[in-house]
């Protein structure tokens, strides 16, 4: 069986994975898909500690997950919206010309 | 470290590096489904079947989808084919990425965290879930279909088409 800090380790890897995609990528569809890997990652850890904690019989971490999932459907909804808005607005989808209010 | 949970991590990761680096939009959306596979794969092997199954219903289905059509809605060549598809300060994200996964690898190293693991009879079944749900959690489950009706209802608004 594999151990937590196997499941801790891939979980950093994806959450540092999101993060880069977040800061590097131009395409604002690209940044949500980031910031949505880094939701995916926390909840691994919420799922790897749950089944590795001491008391796996109580299924808080799930129920966690569960809600967290739901969160993240509704960030992604409106995340969409939004950036379909700007697109038929400024007809951009890069987050580097949606600057107008930059100082 | 078994080989199932390597090849898994293997799958996960492929798809992670392949939405960070595929030039199409279309092609990262589906690397994202990729790792969300690998990642439903990893929940049916933490003994959360309920969960990874709702992580393919949810995420590979609806979520990808919903920003595939985004993404054709918002079709843009000059993006694609002309200028990098990178930002401008990619090299502080970059460094910036690396140092947090720099202090997320040191914190798992140092924290004391358990080896051993508790036998679950059976994995957690959507009975017990269902179960919790309705007694104990059952505020969080109305919030929560609050926030989803507001966010649907609000996603709807920002992307109508401004009338007349």
């Amino acid at each position: 069986m594999d151990s937590l800090s196997d499941y801790l380790l891939l979980s950093a890897l994806l959450f540092s994975l999101g993060l880069c995609v977040t800061l590097v990528r131009r395409h604002a569809i690209l940044v949500l898909i980031g910031i949505e890997l880094m939701l995916n990652a926390a909840n691994l850890n919420f799922i790897a500690f749950w089944r590795f904690g001491p008391n796996p019989e109580a299924l808080d971490g799930l129920l966690f997950v569960l809600f967290s999932l739901a969160v993240a459907a509704a960030e992604a909804a409106v995340g969409l919206a939004l950036i379909l808005a700007v697109y038929r607005r400024y007809s951009v989808t890069d987050v580097e010309n949606i600057d107008e209010l930059k100082g | 470290m078994s080989l199932t949970f390597a090849i898994i991590a293997a799958i996960v990761l492929t798809g992670a590096i392949g939405l960070s680096v595929l030039r199409k939009t279309v092609h990262c959306v589906l690397s994202l489904t990729i790792v969300f596979f690998g990642l439903a794969m990893l929940y049916i092997r933490l003994d959360a079947p309920f969960l990874g199954f709702a992580l393919v219903l949810i995420y590979v289905s609806a979520v990808t989808i919903l920003i595939l059509f985004t993404v054709l809605l918002t079709r843009n060549r000059e993006i694609e084919t002309d200028v990098s598809p990178y930002s401008r300060g990619s090299i502080a994200g970059l460094i910036v990425g690396g140092s947090v996964f720099a202090g997320l690898i040191w914190m798992i190293y140092r924290a004391p965290l358990s080896r051993g693991i508790t036998e679950l009879e059976s994995p957690a079944s959507v009975k017990s879930l269902g179960e919790r749900l309705m007694t104990e959690y059952v505020l969080p489950l109305e919030v929560i279909a609050l926030l989803l009706t507001a966010a649907m209802i609000g996603a709807v608004i920002v992307a109508m088409k401004d009338p007349g």
